[in-house]
């Protein structure tokens, strides 16, 4: 196992599961950050597309204030090519809208409403991860 | 009241982005070395995942017996009731990337705090797929 860090795992997970349960209970929203963020550019009322913006310029703001107490604990990736992360964005932005939603709208909010539908997505996306980062280490050799 | 609703949306990102950096989650390398079963495997994602999920499972149950969220007038839930062709397809590309890189649309956000070109380029894209999926699927 490889820097295996249970407790913080924890703690940030509870931070995670708190914010959605609040998402939902204050403005009835599934906090799925794929179609929050997707549908902050087709929004139709400009209501509609403000609390979106909201929120991921929450999300930045939380990173922020992460790095601001904590800094030092996290160290940014380098040397990995910027072109394999720029396919990646384009297969994750795609791939969400087409199967309506990522980790956080299936996984943490799905998953919670014990949906089906989620449920397949998760181990959909889970096992293409996994044979993805496969043949990208084990096959190919990169990031490793 | 809209801007209630506005606030909330504000502060429930905040802690959702605190958590995903409080779960070294931002740090793609935790992500694919989660995706690695078979070299440096590292759990923490399930942790994650699964305390999210003991607090969300219980909050929508009690959540959802109400006549109406605090701030609006209703409950936005997902509709579509069936596995079909799109979702197995979206999220099989959507693990592609996501193990390619080790972003997935939260972290990316959140991860812009380490003043590092990866979250800028993976979000640029994830935009265009975006964009992309409008023209091509519902055009």
């Amino acid at each position: 196992m490889n820097n295996f860090t249970p407790w913080a795992a924890l703690m940030g997970g509870l931070f995670i599961g708190v914010s959605a349960s609040l998402l939902l209970w204050l403005n009835g929203k599934i906090a799925g950050i794929s179609g929050i963020a997707n549908g902050a550019i087709w929004a139709k009322t400009s209501g509609d597309r403000l609390w979106r913006i909201l929120f991921v310029v929450g999300l930045i703001i939380g990173g922020l204030i992460y790095v601001a107490l904590f800094p030092y604990t996290i160290q940014a990736r380098s040397g990995y090519p910027l072109g394999l992360v720029g396919a990646a964005g384009l297969l994750v932005g795609f791939g969400t809208a087409l199967g309506s939603g990522c980790t956080s709208g299936h996984g943490v909010c799905g998953l919670g409403r014990l949906s089906f539908r989620s449920l397949a997505a998760t181990l959909t996306f889970l096992g293409a991860g996994i044979v993805t980062v496969f043949v990208l280490r084990h096959v190919l050799g990169v990031g490793v | 009241m809209k801007v209630k609703q506005h606030i909330a949306a504000l502060m429930t990102g905040i802690l959702f982005g605190f958590g995903l950096g409080v779960a070294q989650m931002i740090d793609p390398n935790k992500i694919q070395n989660f995706l690695d079963i078979s070299g440096a495997w590292d759990a923490s994602l399930m942790l994650v995942l699964g305390a999210a999920l003991s607090v969300s499972f219980f909050a929508v149950r009690t959540i959802l017996t109400q006549q109406s969220p605090r701030f609006a007038t209703r409950f936005s839930l997902p509709t579509k009731p069936n596995v079909d062709r799109s979702l197995l397809i979206g999220a099989t590309l959507f693990g592609v990337g996501w193990g390619l890189a080790g972003y997935c649309p939260g972290p990316g956000f959140a991860a812009l705090a380490l003043s590092s070109w990866e979250p800028v380029v993976f979000l640029l894209t994830m935009t265009a797929g975006f964009i992309l999926h409008r023209f091509i699927v519902r055009p």
